[in-house]
C-alpha cells in the first residue's frame, strides 16, 4: 500500500470536537499521526466512543474540525461538513452490525461496489485472505459465531479502502478465546496495510500489542497523547499502575537455540532471552515486560533461575496501590517498570538515581 | 354458482383491493417511515390519525368523506376546479375511502419493522458510502420484507371486506362501485340467500387462508434483525 499522495500538504490527522452530552462533555483538540494505530485509551465513560463518532460524522452538534493526511472533512466554522457517507474512513463497530439480509460475500461487497474503481486500494481478496475469511464467503450472518461475524465486520470495512479506519473495541463483545483469534489478524493488518487506524479501547493488554501512539482520555478530555511505549510508563499516568503496568522494548533477535527453545535478541539495555524458537536471526521483536514479573537487587544475583538480568538505574517512583510502588527504570536507554511492596523499597533504599540490577522473570513477544 | 352481478362485483372488489393496496404502499413508506424516525410532537397526532380506522365505525369515515368529497365540500371544491369533477359514487373515490379505511393495517406493521431496524445498520450502511436513500432502498426494505408481505396482505383483505364506506360514499353502482360485500347485502336483501351463501362463504374462507397463511408461513416474522 502507497501513501495516500505524499503531495497532500499536511499530514496526520487533525482533529477538535467540543460538544456537550447529556452526562458528559467532550472537549478535545488532537494532532495525530497520518499511519500507523493510534489508541484511544480511557475508562468507560470517558468520551471515547463520543470522540470516534463525531469523527466519523455519525456524532454532529456543537463544533468540530477534522482532517486527515491534508483532506478537511469537517470545519464547522466555515460550513464544511462531509456527510458520514462522503467520508472515505471504515468503521467497526462494537457488534459487528452485520447486514442481516446478505451473506458474507454480498456484506463485504456493500462498501466495496460503492467505491469509485480508481480509489480502491485494498483488493478484496486481500482483506478476504487477511482475516482469513474464503470458507465463510456463503454464510449468512446469523450462523457466525461473534468472533467471526467481527472479523467480517473488519474486513468490510477494509475493502472500501478506507482512508482512516476507525475501530470502536472491535473485541470487547468477545470472550478472550476469540479475542486471541482476531488479534493476530490484527496484527498483520497493522503490519500488512498503510493505513491510519484509530482504535479504542480499554484494555491495556491490546493497546500495549496494538499501538504505536496513546491518547489517554478521561471524563471528555485528552490528559495525554504521545508514542505508546512513553506513555504506558510515565508514573505520572494511569496507564503505568496497577497490575497490567508494563513497559515495551524493541529488540532484534540476535541468536536462536532450538534446541533449548529459546530466542536471544539484543536490545539497548542488553541481551534478552526469550522462550520462544520461532524467531529469525535478524528479525525485529516487540517485548512486553510486566511490571509485576520484574524485582530489584542492588547487586548482581548469581546462582539464579533467573536469565534476564539488566542494570538499570532508577528515574522515579510513585504510590501504587497501598503497600505497593511502581518504580520508573532507565536500561541503557530503554524504560522498564518494576513494582515493589513498599516495605522492599524502603529497605533498598530506592531512590532516583540508585543504582539497581532488573531481575524480570517473564517476558511477552508482541509480534 | 354466481350469478353475473356477483361476479362482476368480485372482479370490482379485487380491482379495488390491488389498487388500494399499491397506493397503500406507495404513501404508507414514507409515512410509517417518518413515524417510526421522527422526534416531532406531531408524532404522536399523526400515529392516531392513522389509527383512527381501527376504532371508528366505517359509517362515519364514510360520511365525512361523503361531506368533505362532495360539491359542496372543500375537497369537492378542489377536484372540481382541477377539472376531476366529484371523487363520491365514484371508483377513485372508493380508492382514497379504501386508502384511509386500510391505512392502518399498512402503516403499523411498517413503523413496527421499521422502527426494530433500529439505527445501527443505518449507521454501518452510512460508513460503507451509502447515502441515506440508497440505505433505504438495499437495507431498510430489505430488512422489512417481512413487514411488507404482512401489510400487503392485510391491506388487501381489509379493503376487500370493507362495507361502511362504500355504501356512504360509493353507493351502489353496479360495475362501478357494487362490490361484494354490498353485493351480499343486496342478495340477502332480495331474500337470494344462495347466493349470498357462496359470497359471503367465499370471503370467509379467503379471509381465514389469508391470516392463516401469515401466521404459518412466517413463525420467524417477530423475530428481530439479529447479528
Amino acid at each position: 500500500m502507497r501513501p495516500v499522495d505524499p503531495a497532500a500538504g499536511v499530514a496526520g490527522i487533525s482533529a477538535s470536537f467540543r460538544r456537550a452530552f447529556a452526562d458528559f462533555s467532550l472537549d478535545v483538540s488532537l494532532a495525530l499521526p497520518g499511519r500507523g494505530v493510534t489508541a484511544i485509551f480511557g475508562p468507560s465513560g470517558s468520551g471515547k466512543t463520543s470522540l470516534l463518532r463525531s469523527i466519523a460524522g455519525l456524532e454532529r452538534a456543537g463544533s468540530g474540525y477534522l482532517s486527515v493526511n491534508g483532506e478537511v472533512w469537517q470545519d464547522d466554522a466555515a460550513g464544511v461538513f462531509l456527510p458520514v457517507h462522503q467520508r472515505p474512513l471504515g468503521y467497526v463497530f462494537q457488534e459487528a452490525s452485520l447486514f442481516a439480509h446478505l451473506d458474507v460475500a454480498r456484506n463485504l461487497d456493500f462498501g466495496l461496489r460503492r467505491v469509485p474503481l480508481a480509489q480502491r486500494r485494498v483488493p478484496l481478496e486481500q482483506a478476504i485472505e487477511l482475516l482469513g475469511l474464503q470458507k465463510l464467503m456463503q454464510r449468512m450472518p446469523g450462523t457466525l459465531s461473534g468472533g467471526e461475524r467481527q472479523r467480517v465486520a473488519i474486513a468490510r470495512a477494509l475493502a472500501t479502502s478506507p482512508r482512516l479506519l476507525l475501530m470502536d473495541e472491535p473485541l470487547a463483545s468477545l470472550d478472550i478465546a476469540r479475542k486471541a483469534e482476531i488479534l493476530p489478524y490484527l496484527e498483520r493488518l497493522h503490519d500488512e496495510l498503510d493505513m491510519p487506524v484509530l482504535y479504542v479501547s480499554h484494555a491495556p493488554d491490546e493497546v500495549a500489542r496494538l499501538a504505536d501512539h496513546l491518547v489517554l482520555l478521561d471524563a471528555g478530555r485528552v490528559t495525554a497523547s504521545g508514542p505508546t511505549r512513553e506513555l504506558m510508563t510515565r508514573l505520572d499516568l494511569p496507564l503505568a499502575h496497577g497490575d497490567a503496568a508494563a513497559a515495551v522494548i524493541d529488540a532484534v533477535i540476535s541468536a536462536v537455540e532450538p534446541a533449548w527453545h529459546m530466542s536471544h535478541g539484543e536490545f539497548s539495555g542488553g541481551r534478552i532471552s526469550l522462550l520462544n524458537p520461532s524467531l529469525e536471526v535478524g528479525q525485529r521483536v516487540r517485548v512486553r515486560i510486566q511490571a509485576r514479573d520484574v524485582s530489584l537487587t542492588l547487586e548482581r544475583q548469581t546462582g539464579t533461575s533467573v536469565q534476564n538480568i539488566f542494570a538499570a538505574t532508577v528515574t522515579a517512583l510513585s504510590a501504587d496501590s497501598p503497600g505497593q510502588v511502581m518504580v520508573g527504570l532507565d536500561a541503557g536507554g530503554s524504560v522498564l517498570l518494576a513494582r515493589l511492596t513498599q516495605k522492599s523499597a524502603e529497605a533498598l533504599q530506592l531512590r532516583p538515581g540508585s543504582r539497581v540490577f532488573a531481575q524480570v522473570k517473564g517476558v511477552a513477544v508482541l509480534g | 354458482m354466481l350469478d353475473d352481478a356477483s361476479l362482476q362485483a368480485l372482479a370490482l372488489t379485487l380491482r379495488l383491493a390491488a389498487t388500494t393496496t399499491a397506493v397503500l404502499l406507495l404513501v404508507g413508506t414514507p409515512l410509517a417511515w417518518w413515524l417510526a424516525r421522527t422526534r416531532s410532537w406531531l408524532k404522536g397526532p399523526v400515529g392516531a390519525m392513522v389509527a383512527l380506522p381501527l376504532v371508528l365505525p366505517p359509517v362515519v369515515l364514510g360520511f365525512y368523506l361523503l361531506v368533505l368529497m362532495g360539491p359542496n365540500g372543500p375537497v369537492g371544491q378542489l377536484t372540481q376546479s382541477l377539472g376531476w369533477g366529484v371523487l363520491p359514487f365514484t371508483f377513485a373515490g372508493l380508492v382514497v375511502g379504501s386508502v384511509l379505511y386500510s391505512m392502518p393495517f399498512v402503516v403499523q406493521p411498517l413503523q413496527n419493522a421499521f422502527e426494530a431496524i433500529g439505527e445501527r445498520p443505518l449507521e454501518a450502511a452510512a460508513t460503507l458510502r451509502a447515502s441515506p436513500l440508497d440505505t433505504f432502498f438495499s437495507v431498510v426494505m430489505p430488512l422489512a420484507r417481512p413487514a411488507y408481505l404482512t401489510a400487503a396482505v392485510m391491506g388487501f383483505a381489509h379493503t376487500v371486506g370493507e362495507f361502511g364506506i362504500v355504501l356512504m360514499m360509493g353507493g351502489n353502482i353496479p360495475g362501478k362501485t357494487r362490490v361484494m360485500s354490498v353485493q351480499i347485502y343486496d342478495h340477502v336483501e332480495a331474500l337470494e340467500y344462495r347466493q349470498a351463501h357462496w359470497l359471503a362463504g367465499g370471503l370467509l374462507v379467503f379471509s381465514f387462508l389469508v391470516l392463516l397463511a401469515l401466521y404459518v408461513l412466517q413463525p420467524g416474522r417477530r423475530k428481530g434483525p439479529g447479528a
